[in-house]
Parts: structure tokens; sequence; C-alpha cells
């Protein structure tokens, strides 16, 4: 392999391309990662998934109806399609003996299965096809003409939005990290715990809709997840856990890059390859948690028998 | 379990398998390859069968709708959906390297590749689970799209060292294309599904305990591990089977809905069992109806629709938990509730008049009165009333008279509600006047036989504890 194609040539003869595809795929796993480190603590991380497929149909609506790519309508398409989902769950499992599992399975995939259809009747050779759905189109954003900083509108977009996700969560970060830990204890310091999590939801589904075209509806459900799921074998600290997630979408966005032009395949799958990756490195070396630690306590244990008690608490 | 698969279900859909597949081929192209698009016609070629193409992609229809309804209900009371889901989202890349293995569309090394990417995802997640500390709901996440980004990149890498050729072949597994089944892909679909029922038949009781009682299961000594994972196995084969026509993205739906729709209609495993494959086979082929009717269009949405249609059609009416027939019945019920409280009022008035001889008639007025409502809402009550038989309106609409039924009728809610509080004060040692709220609601819902048993309980009381008397048995 051309070590000096894939790892020089982007920064170099190609930068001007390259430049605002890093620019993207990073913006888009920050803003993901942070908002993902609540998923994780709360133990909803399939309700990205859910929303990113619901609001395709809202998505696809708007873009036939506007035909226009801007990022307004195709929000408050998704924004309806979303809203619309939810209700449609809290319907299917509070009024009937269906469980949650199900009702989500079922009203999400007919959404999507809604989505698609529409998509591939009007969308074929347009910006919107099913190539988008799947692999994103991080590498050929819509309306490439730089406008900051050699970086395109949606990227710059992008950018505002994980800033604003950032800022939001250093201002309430108090009150989000109580209120995912221990609700009734954020009740009784009069934090509202639903307002918490409708907030929450929004926040998500502005961070989703945003990252739709450049990560398509399937993937995005990684860039929310994994960044989380290494952090928190690294640390128990939320902070923490965030800075370390940042670093995650870095690294992941970076070598997605490079993955991407070492095997000519679309930057956002390649990024979810190597930001898997990286959770499978820490899995097995994590100090804590890590593979290879679990299975010398589990060796030293079987020597010493009176250790174990102590190890495993 | 003998009565799970009678072999007279099979024998007419045997039958129809080998019409569909030897009959012989008419002048047609395939549907893929259809340019014009009249609705009408394709409608006509739909139900001639007259498309070879159509009748392969028909059979697999039916063979995986059975097989996705029968193990989605397994997945459906294990609350097992998300899984599903993940693994089926899973088994991509397995397809991607049974193609390069093969370097062809050979659908044995496609289901043997995806079979086992669908093992080890589900091997991952259960890994994750025990050894970190990340739920469950993460470690499906994470697996469901690492396995996913995994198998984009590869299949984006066969498309660019083929040629165009071949491109179609793989990128109908992630929307589903009826189109491409061809004679082999049949085959290999039949010997799954064979395979499939088989052991469903013969695992039926462990897995269903193991699926509604692990600790039970443990206690009487059955193998959990290996029932789990041998239900693993039948999970990532329905996939599989489903997933040229279905397609990745969409399939986990086709295992859902139809299990969920049966879930709804029936209470019983073995009657889910059936009619889940019912609702899947139903759905797969109305999917292959409507993407039919257009060409080129994805055969996977559709099925998904299809199947959701049935769904909403299970949830709205369902005999017994569907949202409308469960309104119609509370409806009716309350109708009931106030037909039977106003015939007691008029009861009630006959009782006090009936020293002075006024037969069975009551005014108006006084009835609404009684019943303390409007005049008009009374009379909307009593056209009710009337249209059962009941009552009949006499003098003008002022007066109201009981029928024979309506007396009837009156005269046993009546006993109900006063052989209820006597039931109360004697029994139940209830003040006397603390019973009538407790009887105005039961008196509509005693039956006769709890009412004889009652009855015969308290030796025949003949006045309730206000000293009102209670009304003889009806007929007696």
């Amino acid at each position: 392999m051309n070590l000096h194609r894939i790892f020089v040539e982007p920064w170099q003869s190609h930068a001007s391309h390259y430049w605002p595809v890093f620019a993207m795929a990073f913006f888009v796993t920050v803003a993901c990662g942070l908002i993902g480190n609540y998923l994780v603590l709360r133990r909803i991380s399939l309700v990205g998934d859910a929303i990113s497929h619901s609001v395709l149909p809202g998505i696809a609506i708007a873009f036939i109806l506007t035909g226009s790519r801007s990022g307004t309508p195709m929000f408050i398409g998704a924004l309806v399609a979303g809203v619309a989902a939810t209700l449609l769950i809290e319907v299917l499992h509070s009024r009937s003996r269906l469980k949650q599992d199900a009702a989500i399975g079922i009203t999400f995939s007919t959404l999507f299965a809604i989505g698609v259809i529409l998509i591939s009747i009007h969308g074929a050779h347009t910006d919107l096809d099913l190539d988008c759905v799947l692999f994103g189109k991080m590498d050929f954003l819509p309306g490439r003409e730089p406008v900051f900083l050699g970086v395109p509108g949606v990227t710059v977009t992008m950018a505002v939005v994980a800033i604003c996700v950032g800022l939001l969560i250093i201002i309430f970060y108090k009150e989000l990290l109580v209120s995912s830990f221990d609700p009734s204890l954020a009740a009784s310091m009069g934090i509202n715990p639903r307002l918490v999590h409708y907030l929450l939801m929004a926040i998500l589904s502005v961070v989703v809709v945003a990252a739709f075209i450049s990560v398509g509806a399937i993937l995005v459900i990684a860039m929310l997840i994994l960044p989380a799921a290494t952090a928190c074998m690294l640390s128990d600290r939320l902070w923490l856990m965030m800075i370390l997630s940042v670093l995650h979408a870095f690294i992941s966005s970076l070598g997605g890059v490079h993955l991407a032009v070492a095997l000519q395949v679309p930057t956002a799958p390649a990024s979810v390859v190597v930001g898997a990756v990286c959770f499978v490195v820490v899995w097995i070396v994590s100090p804590r948690q890590g593979l290879i630690s679990l299975w010398l306590r589990s060796h030293r244990a079987d020597r010493a028998p009176e250790v174990r008690s102590a190890g495993n608490v | 379990m003998t009565d799970f698969v009678p072999a007279r279900y099979f024998t007419p859909l045997l039958a129809a398998f080998f019409f569909l597949m030897f009959a012989g081929d008419a002048a047609a192209a395939r549907i893929g390859e259809l340019v014009q698009t009249d609705p009408w016609q394709q409608m006509r070629r739909f139900f001639t069968f007259s498309d070879p193409g159509l009748r392969l992609g028909l059979i697999g229809a039916l063979l995986f709708g059975a097989t996705c309804g029968l193990l989605g209900s397994f997945i459906v009371v294990r609350k097992m959906a998300l899984i599903g889901d993940a693994i089926s989202h899973a088994v991509l890349p397995g397809v991607a390297l049974g193609f390069l293995w093969s370097m062809d569309k050979d659908p044995l090394a496609i289901l043997v590749g995806a079979t086992i990417a669908g093992l080890t995802g589900s091997l991952v997640v259960e890994l994750i689970q025990r050894t970190t500390k990340i739920k469950q709901d993460a470690a499906l996440g994470i697996v469901l799209a690492s396995f996913f980004a995994v198998g984009l990149c590869l299949i984006r890498m066969i498309q660019n060292n083929n040629g165009a050729s071949k491109i179609t072949g793989l990128k109908s597994y992630l929307f589903g294309d009826i189109a491409v089944l061809d004679r082999q892909d049949i085959l290999t679909i039949t010997a799954v599904v064979i395979i499939t029922v088989l052991l469903v038949v013969l695992l039926y009781r462990p897995l269903l305990t193991i699926g509604f009682d692990r600790e039970f299961a443990y206690s009487i000594g059955l193998p959990v591990k290996l029932l789990d994972g041998i239900f693993q196995l039948f999970l990532a084969f329905s996939i599989v089977v489903a997933l040229q026509a279905v397609g990745v993205v969409l399939v986990s739906a086709l295992l859902i809905t139809p299990a969920a729709a049966a879930y709804l209609l029936v209470n019983r495993m073995h009657h889910m069992l059936w009619v889940a494959s019912a609702i899947g086979m139903l759905s797969a082929v109305l999917g292959v109806f409507f993407s039919f009717l257009g060409s080129n269009l994805p055969t996977g949405p559709f099925m998904v629709l299809g199947a959701s249609s049935v769904f909403l059609v299970a949830y709205l009416f369902a005999p017994r938990h569907g949202r409308v027939t469960r309104w119609l019945r509370h409806r009716s019920r309350r109708r009931d509730v106030s037909n039977e409280n106003t015939l007691k009022s008029i009861y009630r008035i006959l009782e006090q008049g009936a020293a002075n001889g006024a037969g069975n008639v009551v005014q108006i007025d006084k009835l609404a009165g009684e019943r303390r409502v409007s005049k008009a809402e009374l009379l909307t009550d009593l056209r009710r009333l009337r249209r059962i038989g009941a009552v009949d309106l006499i003098a003008q609409g002022r007066d109201v008279m009981l029928t024979d039924a309506g007396l009837q009728r009156a005269r046993r809610v009546v006993r109900n509600h006063r052989l209820w509080e006597v039931y109360l004060t004697n029994e139940a040692a209830y003040a006397s006047n603390h019973v009538h709220d407790d009887a105005e609601k039961i008196e509509h819902f005693l039956s006769e036989e709890k009412v004889a048993e009652i009855e015969h309980q308290l030796d025949y009381p003949e006045v309730d504890p206000h000293g009102k008397p209670i009304p003889g048995r009806i007929g007696a």
C-alpha cells in the first residue's frame, strides 16, 4: 500500500477536498459523541437509532415538496416525523399489550419503509438517494462552495450544532448529571427530570437531523454510542468521559478519512470502522475493565481464592 | 405438539409451490427488466402468474414469510425485538464476505457467511455485556452499527474491484429485491425453512419454557445455554433466508410486526405461531404485489408496509384487544348499564305507586325527576329502550309503559341489587347504610348462577336491609 498516497497526499495536493470532509466528520462525531454519553448513561441508546430511522419520511417529503436541500424544510419535516413517531410508540405501547421493544421496532421500521419508498420513487439521481441513507454523503456534501475557512455551509451548520451541544452540556452539566443518575434526587433538588429528558431528546433530534446528510440514517447510532462506550471503560467521571469521547471522535474521524482513502470507501462507514477498532482496543487493554486485566485477575484469583472476593467487589 | 403441524395444512401449500416452480415458463421478462409500468397490466400479470420470475418470488415470499412469523413469535414473547434488529444489521459483513469467497452470488456461501456474522454479532453483544459495565442497549447499538459499517465498506470495495454487473446482485441485499431470486436461491431457502420448521416443532416446548420462565427451565434441568444458542442460530437463519428479498435494513420488521399482530389476535402460543406465519406470508405477498406494480422498486419496504397494515388492522379490530372492538364493547356495556338503571327507576316508581293501582304506566316527568336527568336525555334513553322492546311510549310521549320483557329485566336488576345488599350486610358484615353504592355497581354484572348461589346461601330472604321486598325469581 502506498503510504504517501494515504497519509500525506490528502493534506497536500487534495487538501481542499479532504479538509472539509475531515471537518464534517469531526463535528458530526463530536456532537453525536457528547450527547451519546447521556444516552449510554440513561440506557436509552437505541432511541437514537429509532429517531434517525423515523425522521426519514419527514426528510424525504420535505425534500420532494421543496426540491431544495436547504436545512429548514428538511428540519421541519424531520421534526414532524419525529414527534409522530414518539406519539405512535407511546400509543402502541400504553394502549395495547405490546411491550415497548416491539412498539419501537414496529414504529420505526414502518416509518423508515415509507421513507425508503418515497426516496426510491422520487429521489433517484438527487442528493437524497438510497446511497445517502446508507453511506451518507460526507465525501460529496451538497453545496460544496466553501463559505468559511474553506468548509461548506452544511459543515458550518454542523459545527454550530456541535458547539451548541457542548455549551448546553457545560451550562446544564449538574442538571443532566443528577437527573441521569438519580431522577428522584433530581426531583428533590427542584430539577424536573421529565423536562430534562425531553430537552435531551430535542437536542438528540437536532443532532441526528443535522448529521443525516453526511452519515445517513443507520450509521449515526455508532457515532452516538461508540465514543461514550469507549470512554466509559476508561473512566467513571462524567466530565472525563466527555473529554475522552471528544478524543475518540477526533481519532475516528481522522482515521476514517485516511481509511476511506486507503480502501476507496465512503468516509462515514470508514470512521465508524476506526471508531469500532478503537473500542475493541480499549476493551482489550483498559486497565480496570479490559479483557486482559480481567483475565489476569481471574488467573490470580485461581491461585489465591481469598483475593477473589476482594478483587471482584 | 401433535396439533402443531397437521399434514393436511401442508399438502395444498406444497402443491402450490410445485405448481409455481415448475409451471411452463411463459414468454415474459424478469421483473427487473420491465421498462413500461402500466399498473393495470402489471396487476393482470400478477394474478395470472404469467411471469416466471414472479412465480419464484412468490414461492420465496411465502416460505420466508412463514419462517419469519414462526421465529418472530418467539422474539416478541421474549421481548427480543431490538436484539433481532441488531443481529439483522450485523449479518451484512457476512453477506459481503460470502460474496467475496465465492466471487459470485452463490446463495450457499452467502448463507454461511451471513449466519456466521449474525452469530458472531450476538456473541459479541453477550461478551460486551458480561465483561464490561456497558448495558444491553449500548452493546446492541455498538454491534449493529459497527458490523454494518464494516459490511458497507466491504460492499463498496467489492463494487470498486468488480464491474457493474455484479453490483445489482449485492445491492439487493440492502433493501431487498425479489426479482433477483433464482431457482437456486429458492432451493436454499426451502432447505433452510424445512430445517427451521423441523427444529421448532421438535424443540417447541423447551423453547417455550426458556422464553417464558428461565428459572423454571434451569430447575427442571433444561440445557438453557444450548437452547439459547440454537435459538440464536434459528434467528440468524430466518434473517438470512429473508435477506435477499427484504434487505438487511428492514428484515427485522418482518420478524417483529407479523408476530406482534398475532400477539394481539390470539392468546395461546401455538395459535400465535400459526397466525404469525400466515400474517408473515400475507405481508410478504403484499410486498411482492406492490413492488411489482412499479418497476425497480425495492421489495423490502413494501413487505414491511404490508406487515404494518396487517398489524394496524389487528391493532384496531382484534376481537379482544383491538382498540375499536374494545371501544365498541365499552360503549355497549355503558348502554346496558344505563338501560338497566332507567328500567330500575321505572320499577321503583311503580313499586311506590303499586298501592294506588297505577298499573305499568309511569309519567315521564316523574321519571325524569327520579333519574335526575333532563327530559330530552331521558327521551333518548327511552327510545333506545323502546327499540329493544323493554318499554312503550304512550299518551303522546307523556307516559312510559313497561312491557313484559322490560318488567322482567327491571325485576332482575332490582333483585340483584337487593340480594347483594343483604349479602354484604349478613355475610361481609357491612353496615346496612354502606351497601347501596356497591350494589349499584355490581347489580349489572351478577350472573344467574351467582345470584342463585347467593340466594341459597342467604336462605331465600324476602326483604333487603332497608325493608324493601326482593322481587321473586323470574318466572317463579
